[in-house]
């Protein structure tokens, strides 16, 4: 009796646990984070434990996050935009220097990168906003949402970290064109964008410029500027149909990928695992994408739909721009592979979204209240 | 504020989504033919040079092959050493690193002064030695220290080792570091993947002529690599094929006599053996260390070896060219007879000189030697027959006799640089000078031909193949040193054929004149001396060259400087009948022939014929005489 009732009121917590996750979502990133520790393994088994960590620290805070309404998450977008931009000036004011960068804020008791906070910070502000204007929103709305988009980007290009601050200005720009920005003014800024090419040249760092010139032809130099592509190349070219096996991918075990952990991971995996195992990766990628896509199409609220939306690109952003600058198809900028990199921030950042994602699913009917 | 119609901006979100998926699945499917061309199309490429990157081939330099004598006399050889070595390109700042290697290994100033040479005359990043030959204590006591040094390693690396030191250095000669010269022959030869990884080339002597004999073939190790260029471990092991060995024609106890017997005196002497031209000894000395060059000289003893006024680094058997003086009689006799300007019998009155053109062309005999025939002439050295011999045969005649025995040209032996001399003749002048008076042949310069003196310059090789040559019956074989070499792998000999270069179809009673007077001259002339007593009957020339000439003057030899001196020349052959044994010795300012030179060919035929060890050099006999004191 005693027993059963035990068992009932177990299965009740249980339930109440997870209840606001969201089953796919949940299945499709916990496969891709498992494949994420199985390369893990081979590609640097001692940091193993460590991203297990992250992993558990990370499902812990979705888990919060899906437990928080959207109506409260847009109480929250003012102050936590209003926080980053803060942030984002006192790292342009006293942040630590770290590899030519500055882009740390060291608080005496945690090193944070206030950046890191604009990836979602941006798409709640702009969801935010445009959920104000219920209304068709005007030209003026979005020149508005552009400034606060563009400031702190600018901000985060200025640190430089050219592969943040695409993702930040990606997330925000994807709100804009989620809530219907004219496809003329897509265009015509995307021309002018092409046209402006030269201009922006001229505002780019000098590394920066290698990285591209690199893109274009990476031989020039093979053992500076153009070695991280050219190893990268050659480990996925090499890999084949069906990969070289875990473990025993040569340019990974024998060091010939640099970063192979973070940003290079996918060559790592690409190696071990082939065209193969790299389509399970793109089908997990899209499967997660699309089920994102269909949370923010069934979404109660503006606010919501357009912040699951933007949420789900960022995905997809970040999973394009890494896989395409280790192939070689784009050119070197710090963006890790989503949910496979090591490391924490974007790890949490991303569990963040997943969170934020499923506590939209869940509420998805409170317009039929 | 606008009329707003909720179902119709959703439908607008919805398809922006429609649009957002379509764009992800656009760009996904990019990254797929990306990868599809990376992985299926470009496969191929990317797996070879992946296995480029992983594998490394380190090349495994083949032991050089062994030098021995006719014998089986290990003549040169290869030991296995610990080296210091630095790279310069990754050691920093370099004084301060030897300074600190001064500290724990002992480096004289002779290892930096040969360092800084290698430095000069290689590039950054090759390895370069900075002590060779470490003991087992100063490997462990570097070890210990080897933090303190970036760019420095020590390696086990084979030496070569010449175990006679200075011994027929002129033979073996020596190896040195491969230079860029050495690379273009090496390039020449399309066996540059087989010297990667070699360090040294043969550049002088048989080290230089066999080098790619001597080298073998280099293995290889496949070894697995990681990016910073650590070996992870070995995957394939190709063992290096040792280089041929070389057996020489070369006794080495003959020519340690020969070298011996030269004292501390200056000269050369060539022995070789009629019927092959294979060369049984090849004296040059001083002789020079070659040890001294295997891992680099340092400048300061190079310079005392180049600058030396001994000129050890000369090899005067092959380099010297100097007047036979009277060796030249025997050759001009044959001439004589083959030409058909004398017959044996034939005999002159010798007054002591011969007038031509109202100058007198001394005798070395005062009063002369009365009535003097061809045995008498070489016998006794009578210059005055040789005078006239040599007005009545022109120069052009002697020129062509001369040039047939094989004297002013190359006799092909195997090392390289050998000197030509000079053969004047009439063609000769006219090319070597620029003013047509200088160009016109005298005929009062053949006189002086006809014993050896004037423009003749011969090479002790030349004399010495001339003197076989006649030893054999005028057929004449290429000198050689190099008897046979073994192939490594499959053992097999190849012979170096005794090749007959001609046959000068002397005639055999000519030929019988001519070693009949010569063993007169072991028996009865001016070699008597020399050669009183000796068990076996040999056959011999004295001969004494003028290195200055002093024009009406009796010369005395003891009043003059050392280097003005006469040099002292001597050709044999024995045993007289059956030659196996023709060799020529000349002694640098030795004064007479019979006096300097011929004690040493005795000593040298004693040891060939007899298996007689001498104790000493040759004695210099001070009271024997060119010319005849009777």
């Amino acid at each position: 009796m005693n027993r059963g009732f035990g068992l009932a009121t177990l299965r009740g917590w249980g339930q109440k646990l997870v209840a606001p996750i969201d089953g796919p979502l949940m299945l499709i990133s916990g496969l891709l984070v498992l494949l994420a520790i199985g390369i893990m393994g081979s590609a640097s088994p001692d940091r193993l434990n460590a991203q297990l960590v992250n992993v558990a620290v990370a499902l812990v805070i979705m888990r919060v996050l899906a437990q928080i309404p959207p109506q409260r998450l847009m109480h929250l977008a003012v102050p936590i935009y209003l926080a980053g931009i803060l942030l984002l000036i006192a790292v342009a004011l006293f942040g630590d220097i770290s590899k030519g960068a500055r882009r740390w804020l060291n608080l005496g008791f945690m090193r944070i990168q206030p950046s890191e906070l604009m990836k979602i910070a941006m798409p709640l502000l702009l969801a935010w906003f445009f959920q104000q204007r219920e209304a068709m929103p005007r030209m003026r709305d979005y020149a508005v949402a552009a400034v606060m988009l563009l400031l702190p980007v600018g901000l985060i290009a200025r640190q430089p970290d050219l592969g943040t601050a695409i993702l930040v200005f990606a997330a925000g720009f994807y709100v804009i064109f989620f809530a219907g920005l004219s496809w003329k003014i897509i265009v015509g800024l995307g021309l002018a964008g092409v046209a402006a090419m030269p201009l922006a040249w001229n505002l780019l760092h000098d590394y920066q410029r290698h990285r591209i010139l690199t893109l274009l032809d990476p031989e020039k130099d093979p053992l500076g500027k153009g070695f991280h592509i050219i190893q990268s190349t050659i480990a996925i070219g090499s890999g084949g149909i069906f990969g070289k096996g875990w473990r025993s991918g040569t340019q990974a075990q024998l060091e010939f990928i640099p970063e192979r952990h973070t940003d290079f991971i996918f060559a790592v995996y690409s190696e071990e695992f082939g065209l193969f195992g790299n389509l399970i990766l793109l089908i997990l990628y899209a499967l997660l994408i699309g089920r994102g896509l269909m949370i923010a199409a069934n979404a109660a609220t503006l606010f919501s739909r357009l912040l699951a939306g933007a949420v789900t690109m960022i995905f997809f952003t970040y999973a394009f721009v890494n896989m395409g600058m280790v192939s070689g198809i784009l050119p070197v900028v710090g963006v890790p592979l989503p949910l496979v990199s090591y490391g924490g921030t974007a790890l949490v950042t991303l569990f963040i979204g997943i969170g934020i994602l499923m506590s939209i699913h869940g509420n998805r009917m409170l317009v039929q209240k | 504020m606008e009329f707003k119609n909720p179902q119709e901006e959703l439908e607008r979100f919805r398809s922006r989504l429609a649009f957002a998926g379509g764009f992800v699945l656009f760009c996904f499917s990019l990254l797929f033919i990306r990868f599809v061309w990376l992985q299926i199309v470009q496969h191929d490429y990317y797996q070879t040079r992946a296995e480029d990157n992983r594998i490394s081939l380190v090349p495994i330099v083949a032991n050089r092959g062994l030098i021995v004598d006719r014998k089986g006399e290990v003549l040169a050889r290869n030991y296995s050493a610990y080296t210091l070595e630095i790279t310069p390109s990754r050691a920093g700042n370099l004084e301060k690193t030897i300074d600190g290697l001064a500290e724990v290994i002992e480096i004289e100033a002779k290892d930096r002064r040969r360092f800084k040479k290698l430095m000069d005359e290689s590039k950054s990043f090759e390895t370069l030695p900075i002590r060779t030959r470490l003991t087992d204590e100063e490997v462990a006591r570097f070890i210990a220290h080897r933090y303190r040094f970036p760019g420095v390693e020590i390696k086990a690396r084979l030496f070569r080792q010449y175990p006679g030191g200075a011994f027929a250095s002129h033979i073996l000669g020596y190896i040195g570091r491969i230079t860029d010269a050495d690379l273009e022959k090496i390039e020449a030869k399309e066996e540059d993947a087989n010297y990667r990884g070699t360090d040294h080339f043969g550049k002088t002597g048989l080290e230089q002529r066999y080098e790619f004999d001597l080298h073998g073939v280099s293995g290889h190790e496949q070894v697995e690599v990681d990016a910073g260029g650590r070996a992870v471990r070995t995957l394939t092991h190709t063992p290096p094929i040792a280089g041929n060995q070389l057996t020489l024609t070369i006794d080495a106890e003959l020519q340690r006599i020969a070298e011996l017997a030269f004292g501390d005196r200056r000269g050369a002497m060539v022995a070789i053996e009629p019927s092959t031209g294979g060369i049984l000894a090849m004296v040059s000395v001083p002789n020079y260390d070659p040890n001294l060059f295997v891992d680099g000289i340092d400048t300061q003893s190079w310079r005392e070896l180049n600058e030396s006024p001994q000129k050890p680094m000369v090899n005067r058997a092959l380099n010297g060219a100097y007047p036979p003086g009277s060796t030249f009689k025997p050759f001009m006799a044959l001439a004589a007879l083959e030409l058909g300007k004398r017959r044996p019998e034939q005999a002159i009155s010798d007054p002591g000189f011969f007038n031509f053109g109202g100058h007198h062309f001394r005798d070395d005999k005062k009063g002369g030697h009365g009535m003097v025939d061809m045995y008498k002439s070489i016998v006794h050295s009578c210059d005055t027959y040789y005078y006239m011999l040599a007005n009545d045969m022109g120069i052009d005649n002697i020129s062509a006799f001369m040039g047939s025995l094989g004297l002013g040209q190359r006799t092909g032996v195997d090392i390289e640089g050998e000197s030509k001399g000079v053969l004047p003749s009439q063609q000769w002048k006219r090319e070597r000078f620029k003013k047509p008076e200088q160009q016109k042949w005298y005929a009062g310069e053949t006189i002086s031909i006809g014993i050896g003196q004037g423009y003749n310059a011969y090479t002790p090789i030349q004399l010495a193949q001339a003197t076989a040559t006649i030893a054999n019956n005028g057929i004449m074989f290429r000198p050689h040193l190099v008897k046979y070499v073994t192939d490594t792998r499959s053992g097999e000999k190849r012979l170096i054929e005794p090749e007959p270069l001609r046959d000068l179809k002397l005639k055999p009673e000519h030929i019988e004149v001519i070693r009949h007077a010569m063993i007169g001259v072991n028996k009865e002339g001016t070699g008597a001396r020399a050669f009183a007593g000796a068990e076996y009957v040999s056959a011999g020339k004295t001969g004494t060259a003028q290195v200055f000439s002093y024009k009406g003057a009796e010369h005395k030899t003891e009043s003059m400087a050392a280097h003005l001196r006469d040099h002292a020349l001597f050709i044999a052959f024995a045993p007289a009948d059956k030659p196996t044994i023709a060799l020529a010795v000349l002694v640098e300012n030795g004064g007479f022939g019979a006096q300097a030179a011929a004690p040493i060919a005795r000593l040298v035929l004693d040891y060939y014929l007899l298996g007689k060890k001498p104790k000493a050099p040759a004695p210099a006999d001070e009271d024997a005489v060119e010319g005849d004191e009777e």
